[in-house]
Parts: structure tokens; C-alpha cells; sequence
């Protein structure tokens, strides 16, 4: 690995540096949002257990900020090391998002640091709450220009390529791509959903580990309100990928549907296992590919028999594929039926085993989104820019990328583990019962 | 004006930007980890804490801004550059991290880590020098082309006493330039104690600032003569830095006025990169790679310049609480318990 191949080896150092940099990406995108609503809903209740659940969430999630913003110039970077005569064309066409990003995220930045040094210069608890607004949007549009990046890359637009020339270059064009509408909005909800369940999963796992406070089942209760919410939109957003992918790269859909051959009446192939081209243990649902892609439960879906070979890409995004479905649904039950049990004082909704189902669920939270990054990534093999570049085209010419990858993977662990550490011995010494006795001493840290 | 230079002056503005508090950073990082070595730790750390830690994330951004700012509106640097930089740039990313994480990690989980505090004061060093490799590159004489790729000669720029002037010269800017704001920081903050021991800081390492400014002009007389003459014909403008320079170093040798030494020295800094800027003008890599051949096309160009624009609308206000609500407030600079996180 080491000497050889720098195609094989970029592409694994940069598989690296996204898996990891997504863990926080996501959470910078969707805790800001969780942060602002729990301050919120506090100011509108007048309860200050909203207004502390606010702050200790910030408090962690600076955590979280500060790695996510050393991957993300890390990744920043990579792409210009990693891929030059990518960047070198994309840099003609894609710059504006990417630079608009950069703006976005300045704007989280700037007030980010205004609202964590500022938590108790106002009295007013409304203005921390204006203090959260960029922080919230900043976040959440930084998601939104670089996945219109990204978008770019599926489904290059907004300019003409004439004998390896460009010309025609359309900066705005180029941002608002066929992929982007259902790419950002899939995007930006699966960060919001994950982050609801992955701040559900840490108070229900207060609660098994004996506080039984009712400041973390006012936490959970608002999380996984707002993570029903988001799953569910990210299924129906989900469902309009699928059919933008049967329209604009059918190629990706067949590879993660295991469908080789174009037909009418396509059967949705979940789970199973390929032993060379034979498809075994498989659930096969009648027409759901169909209606997957067309709407239609006998309408024809293009299989990967209409591309040369050497254009389709990996066979194995389906596992991904089936991972990232199988996430959503399971989540999506798990939220509904925890909403339900809360709405008809079911008791077993506030059981151990469910409360563990629910830490399980932040985790799969996680899995689904890595899962849904490796099949949209994975899946536009060979080609870096869809049609265009291949991804052996654009990849550095430098030896030495074998070693920075051991590098980078090194400093991920360091950073990785010490996030767990830090953030583990943050909160145990200082818990929640502590924090509202020395914040409102009258009221003895109980109900308010 | 034509847009090639317009997006090479903003560019070199913000990386300006990136250098001036980047060296604040990267120095109190360094000051930091030796006073606490000298088990003089208490006097400096609760200053500099107060200061960077609000402002360790926008100084990120500079960076970020510009190295994809230069990809913007520059693309062919990405492959003259890429190329050659991916092991110095990999290093520098490293370094980043390490001190990124230490904010976050050092201030709200485990506060008073030893090793911790050398690795991020270490790496305050470092990182000048990772990054001024990028300088050296420019003068030209260190790339090469092979079959139609740049490939970087890693013993000639190891060999050559230009590469270890520029990163000696980085160095040394770096911990002048903290010194001095952090002088003026200590005094604003009435704490005695550390502004003395900063204002020496800042006396030790003014001289040799200079001195090795001036052994860089002098090599580049022979490594690079078209860029040494250059240099020569805006003669005034290093001159002009030259007497700034003395401004400052006289304030702060007589005790008066940090805050108007600290803004001589940003002023300083500011004609020598200029002026260094300009006449390194066309080139951004000698001799293979001018702003002109390197140029986005139109379209692209004004899309940028209105997106900065409008982003710079967004971004001077809120540069400007900032700056009000930790640098100028008092009652937040003197470290009133009513503002920590």
C-alpha cells in the first residue's frame, strides 16, 4: 500500500477523511438547530431546564465543532492534493458554492463564539436565542453549498465541454444541478434527524444509568419529537432520490438494486447476498422497483445491461443501499411508536429495553448516514465527475500518498478517541443536578 | 484594474489577514507552552485563553477562505500546487489539528495537560515553517516537470538557505508578532505582570526580525534576480516598513501607547507583504505559472467577486461585535467571571 498505486490510495485516504469528518459535519449541521429549538421552547414555556438542555448541548458540541473543523480543512485541502486536474477543472465551474460555503460557515463561526462567551452577559435569555440564529442557518447552509458541490460531481452541468476545452461556464447553473434538489434536502434532513437521535440516545442513557431527572425526559421527549419528524421526511425525500437516480444515473440505481436487466414490472430486490452473478437470500417485493423509480408498478427500469462495463459502477453499494433504508424505517418506527406510547401513557415506552433501543438508534443514526455516503460515493464509480473525468484521471501524481494515509488515520484515532474522553469526563463531573442547583439555587434543582 | 489582479488582491489580503492573527495564535501557543515550562504559567495563560478562545475558529476560516478563494479564482494552481505541496500540506494539517483540538479539548475537558501544551506550542512553530515551504516554492528553482507533472526536488529546497531563511523569518515574525499584541492584550487587561514579560518577548525578538528580512532580500539577489530587481524599484515601500518597524520597537521600549504599537506593526507587516506581493507579481509559481495564465474564466470571476462582496456585507458587521464584545469590552478582558463558558 505504501508505494504503490496513488489512484487506489487517494481515493482510500480521502474515503477516510470523509467518514470521519461526516460524524461531525452532521452533528455541526443539525445540534445548532436542536440547540436554538430547546432555547425555544424554553423561553416559550418559561422553563429553565430548556434553557440549560440548550446550554449544555452547546457545551459539548463545541467539542464536536472544533474536529469537525480540522477534518473539514483537511478535507478542504485533500481535494486539492489528493485530485489537482479535478480541482483544476471543477475549480473553473464549482468554485462559487465552495467559496460560498466558506462564508457560511465564517458566519457559524463569528457567532458561535459570540454565544458561548456571551452566557451570561445578557439578561435577556431572548437575545442568546437571536445569538443562535447563524449559528443554526450558518450550519445548515454550509450543507447546503457543499453539497451542491458534490451534486456537481453526480450530475455535471452549467457548462460545455468542446475538444477539452470549457466554455459557456454558468457559475449559477453549475450550483443548481438535476442531482441538487433531492441531494441537499436529503442531506440537510438526515443531519437534523441524526442529531435528534443521537442527543435522544444520550439522554435515554442518562435515565438507564439512574438519574432519573426530568430534565432528560423533557430532553428526550423534544428529540425524538423532532427526529419523527425529520425521518420521516427524509424517507419521502429518500423516495424522490430513487427517482431522480431511475431518470439521471440509472446506473447507480441498478448497481444498489443488484438489476441487471432492463425490464418491465421490476421487483425490489432488499437484502440477500451475490455468489457471482446469482442473487441468493434475497427479498424480492413485486414492483417495487417500478414503483421505486417510476411511480409505476409495471413501468421499464434500465438495468446494467445498457452501460459497457467498465462504467457501472460497484456491485457492492447495495449493502450500503439496504443499510441506509433499513436505518430509516427502523428509526422512523422507533420515533412513532415512542410518540404514540407518550400520547396513550403506554408504560413500556419508558421501559429499560426501549430506552436501550433508543441509545441502539443513535448509533444506527450514524451507520446510516456513513451507509448512505459510501452508496452515493461508491456509487458514481469510475467517475469523479459523472461522464467526464474518471476517477484515476484526476488523482495526484506524488508517491507519497501511502504515508499520509497512515498519518491521517493516526491523527482521526487521536482525535476520535479523545472527542469520547473529553466529552465522557465533561459531563460526569459536572451533571445536571449540580449545574441547576448552582444556577437556580431556590428551586433546588427540581421541577420548575 | 483588471479582475486577475482584483482577485489576486483579495486573496492576498485575507491570506494578510490569516497571517496577522495566525501569528498571534501560533505564538501565544508557543509563549504559553514555555512559560509554563519556566513555571511562570499562570501569569500568561489566563490571558491568553481569554483571547483566543472566542476567536481560535474564525482565525481557521482566514486560512479556509483563502486556499479555496486561490482554487476559485486561480484553478490551475490547484494542479501546479497540489501536486507538489501534498507532504508539507499534510504535515501543516496535522499541526492544525492538533491545535484546534487543544482549544476545545484543553479549556472544557482536561485543563493543565503538560504534554499537551508542548505538543500545541511545538506545533505553533512548526506550522510557520510548514507553510512558508509554500513561499519558497514560489521563488522558483524547486519544481520541475516531468512528463507534463510538476514534481516538487525535495533536496534542493532542503539544501538551500533560502528555504531556511523564509522558515527562520516566519518563525521569528510569529513570536514578534504575538508579543507585541499580546503586551498591549495584558495592558488593557491591567495585569501588570504578564505585559512586562510580554513587552520583553517583544523586545527580544524585534532585531532579529529584521535582520533576517534583510538575509532573505540579500539571497534573493542571486536565487531569483528577477524578483530581487523588482524589489529593489519599490525600494520605499520596505523602507517605509523599515521605519514603522523602529516606531514600534521605540513605543515599547518606553512603555507608551501598546495599542498604537501594535497598530505601527500591523503597518509594517503590511507594506513588507505588499510589497513582497507586488513584485513577486505576474508570477505565483516562477517561472512555470502566471495570475494570467492561471485565471478563471469571466463568468466565474464576477461570480466570485459578487458573492465576496455580498459575503463581506455579512461578514465586517459581525467581525465588528466580535471585536466589540471580547477585544474592546473591558469588563470581558479583565476576565469578569460573568462571561466564561
Amino acid at each position: 500500500m505504501l508505494s504503490g498505486d496513488s489512484v487506489l490510495n487517494s481515493r482510500l485516504l480521502t474515503e477516510l477523511t470523509l467518514s470521519f469528518h461526516i460524524i461531525y459535519a452532521t452533528i455541526g449541521v443539525g445540534v445548532p438547530l436542536m440547540i436554538m429549538l430547546a432555547q425555544w421552547v424554553g423561553i416559550k414555556k418559561n422553563d429553565e431546564h430548556y434553557i440549560v438542555l440548550a446550554r449544555r448541548w452547546a457545551r459539548g458540541f463545541v467539542i464536536t465543532v472544533a474536529v469537525g473543523v480540522v477534518t473539514g480543512t483537511a478535507i478542504g485541502l485533500q481535494l486539492s492534493l489528493l485530485w489537482p486536474n479535478f480541482m483544476e477543472l471543477a475549480g473553473n465551474v464549482i468554485a462559487l458554492p465552495l467559496f460560498m460555503e466558506v462564508f457560511a460557515f465564517f458566519f457559524e463561526a463569528i457567532f458561535l463564539g459570540i454565544y458561548l462567551y456571551t452566557w451570561d452577559r445578557f439578561k435577556d435569555q431572548r437575545k442568546h436565542l437571536l445569538l443562535l440564529i447563524p449559528v443554526a442557518v450558518g450550519g445548515a447552509f454550509s450543507a447546503v453549498f457543499i453539497t451542491m458541490v458534490n451534486s456537481f460531481m453526480n450530475a455535471p452541468g452549467g457548462f460545455e465541454l468542446v475538444n477539452g476545452e470549457l466554455i459557456n461556464v454558468n457559475p449559477l447553473l453549475a450550483m443548481f444541478t438535476a442531482a441538487m434538489p433531492t441531494k441537499v434536502s436529503h442531506v440537510v434532513v438526515t443531519a437534523f434527524m441524526t442529531s435528534a437521535f443521537i442527543l435522544a440516545a444520550i439522554a435515554a442513557f442518562r435515565l438507564l444509568k439512574g438519574s432519573d431527572h426530568v430534565y432528560h425526559r423533557k430532553a428526550l421527549y423534544l428529540t425524538m419529537k423532532v427526529g419523527l419528524v425529520f425521518s420521516i421526511a427524509a424517507a419521502l425525500i429518500g423516495d424522490f432520490s430513487g427517482k431522480y437516480l431511475a431518470e439521471y444515473q440509472p446506473e447507480k440505481l441498478a448497481a444498489a438494486e443488484w438489476h441487471f436487466e432492463t425490464e418491465e414490472a421490476a421487483p425490489l430486490v432488499m437484502f440477500g447476498y451475490l455468489d457471482g452473478t446469482e442473487i441468493k437470500y434475497a427479498l424480492k417485493v413485486p414492483f417495487g422497483l417500478s414503483i421505486l423509480a417510476h411511480n409505476d408498478p409495471l413501468a421499464e427500469v434500465i438495468g446494467l445491461d445498457q452501460f459497457p462495463e467498465d462504467e457501472t459502477p460497484p456491485l457492492i453499494i447495495h449493502y450500503f443501499f439496504d443499510t441506509m433504508v433499513a436505518v430509516g424505517m427502523i428509526m422512523i418506527a422507533i420515533s412513532l411508536v415512542f410518540w404514540v406510547g407518550n400520547l396513550r401513557k403506554w408504560t413500556f415506552v419508558h421501559s429499560r429495553p426501549f430506552y436501550w433501543i433508543i441509545v441502539l438508534g443513535g448509533f444506527l443514526s450514524v451507520l446510516g448516514i456513513e451507509a448512505g455516503w459510501w452508496m452515493a460515493e461508491v456509487g458514481r464509480q469510475p467517475w469523479i465527475l459523472r461522464g467526464i473525468m474518471t476517477t484515476s484521471e484526476a488523482a495526484t501524481t506524488s508517491d507519497h500518498v501511502g504515508w499520509m494515509f497512515i498519518l491521517f488515520a493516526l491523527l482521526y484515532l487521536i482525535l476520535g478517541v479523545g472527542t469520547v474522553v473529553v466529552l465522557k469526563r465533561m459531563f460526569r463531573s459536572n451533571p445536571v443536578e449540580k449545574e441547576l442547583l448552582e444556577r437556580y439555587p431556590n428551586k433546588g434543582g427540581e421541577e420548575t | 484594474m483588471n479582475l486577475e489582479i482584483l482577485g489576486i488582491m483579495v486573496l492576498w489580503t485575507f491570506l494578510f489577514g490569516y497571517v496577522i492573527v495566525a501569528s498571534i495564535d501560533f505564538g501565544a501557543g508557543f509563549f504559553n507552552a514555555y512559560s509554563e515550562f519556566r513555571g511562570k504559567q499562570h501569569i500568561l495563560s489566563k490571558i491568553i485563553q481569554r483571547y483566543l478562545s472566542p476567536v481560535w475558529e474564525v482565525t481557521n476560516v482566514f486560512l479556509v477562505f483563502f486556499f479555496v478563494g486561490i482554487v476559485g479564482f486561480f484553478p490551475s494552481t490547484a494542479f501546479y500546487y497540489g501536486t507538489t505541496l501534498l507532504v508539507p500540506v499534510s504535515f501543516a494539517l496535522i499541526l492544525l489539528a492538533i491545535r484546534g483540538s487543544y482549544y476545545a479539548f484543553e479549556s472544557y475537558g482536561s485543563q493543565g495537560h503538560k504534554g499537551y501544551a508542548f505538543m500545541y506550542g511545538m506545533a505553533g512553530i512548526l506550522l510557520p515553517a510548514s507553510f512558508s515551504i509554500v513561499l519558497t516554492i514560489s521563488e522558483g528553482g524547486f519544481v520541475s516537470m516531468v512528463d507534463g507533472n510538476p514534481v516538487l526536488d525535495y533536496w534542493e529546497l532542503f539544501s538551500s538557505p533560502l528555504t531556511w531563511s523564509i522558515v527562520v523569518l516566519s518563525i521569528i515574525a510569529v513570536l514578534y508578532i504575538s508579543a507585541v499584541f499580546l503586551t498591549w492584550y495584558a495592558n488593557k487587561a491591567k495585569d501588570v505582570e504578564a505585559t512586562n514579560l510580554m513587552r520583553k518577548y517583544a523586545l527580544i525578538w524585534a532585531l532579529p526580525t529584521i535582520v533576517t528580512a534583510l538575509g532573505i532580500i540579500y539571497e534573493l539577489s542571486f536565487h531569483n534576480p528577477e524578483h530581487f530587481t523588482r524589489m529593489v524599484d519599490l525600494w520605499w515601500v520596505f523602507g517605509l516598513s523599515f521605519l514603522l518597524f523602529i516606531a514600534t520597537v521605540v513605543l515599547i521600549w518606553k512603555r507608551k501607547k501598546y495599542g498604537l504599537a501594535f497598530g505601527l506593526l500591523i503597518g509594517q507587516f503590511a507594506l513588507a507583504f505588499y510589497g513582497y506581493g507586488v513584485s513577486h507579481y505576474p508570477y505565483l509559481l516562477y517561472p512555470y505559472l502566471t495570475i494570467y495564465d492561471s485565471f478563471t474564466n469571466d463568468a466565474m470571476a464576477i461570480a466570485l467577486i459578487v458573492a465576496f462582496i455580498a459575503g463581506l456585507a455579512l461578514l465586517i458587521p459581525s467581525l465588528y461585535l466580535l471585536m466589540r464584545l471580547f477585544l474592546f469590552n473591558k469588563d470581558y478582558v479583565k476576565g469578569n467571571k460573568k462571561n466564561k463558558a
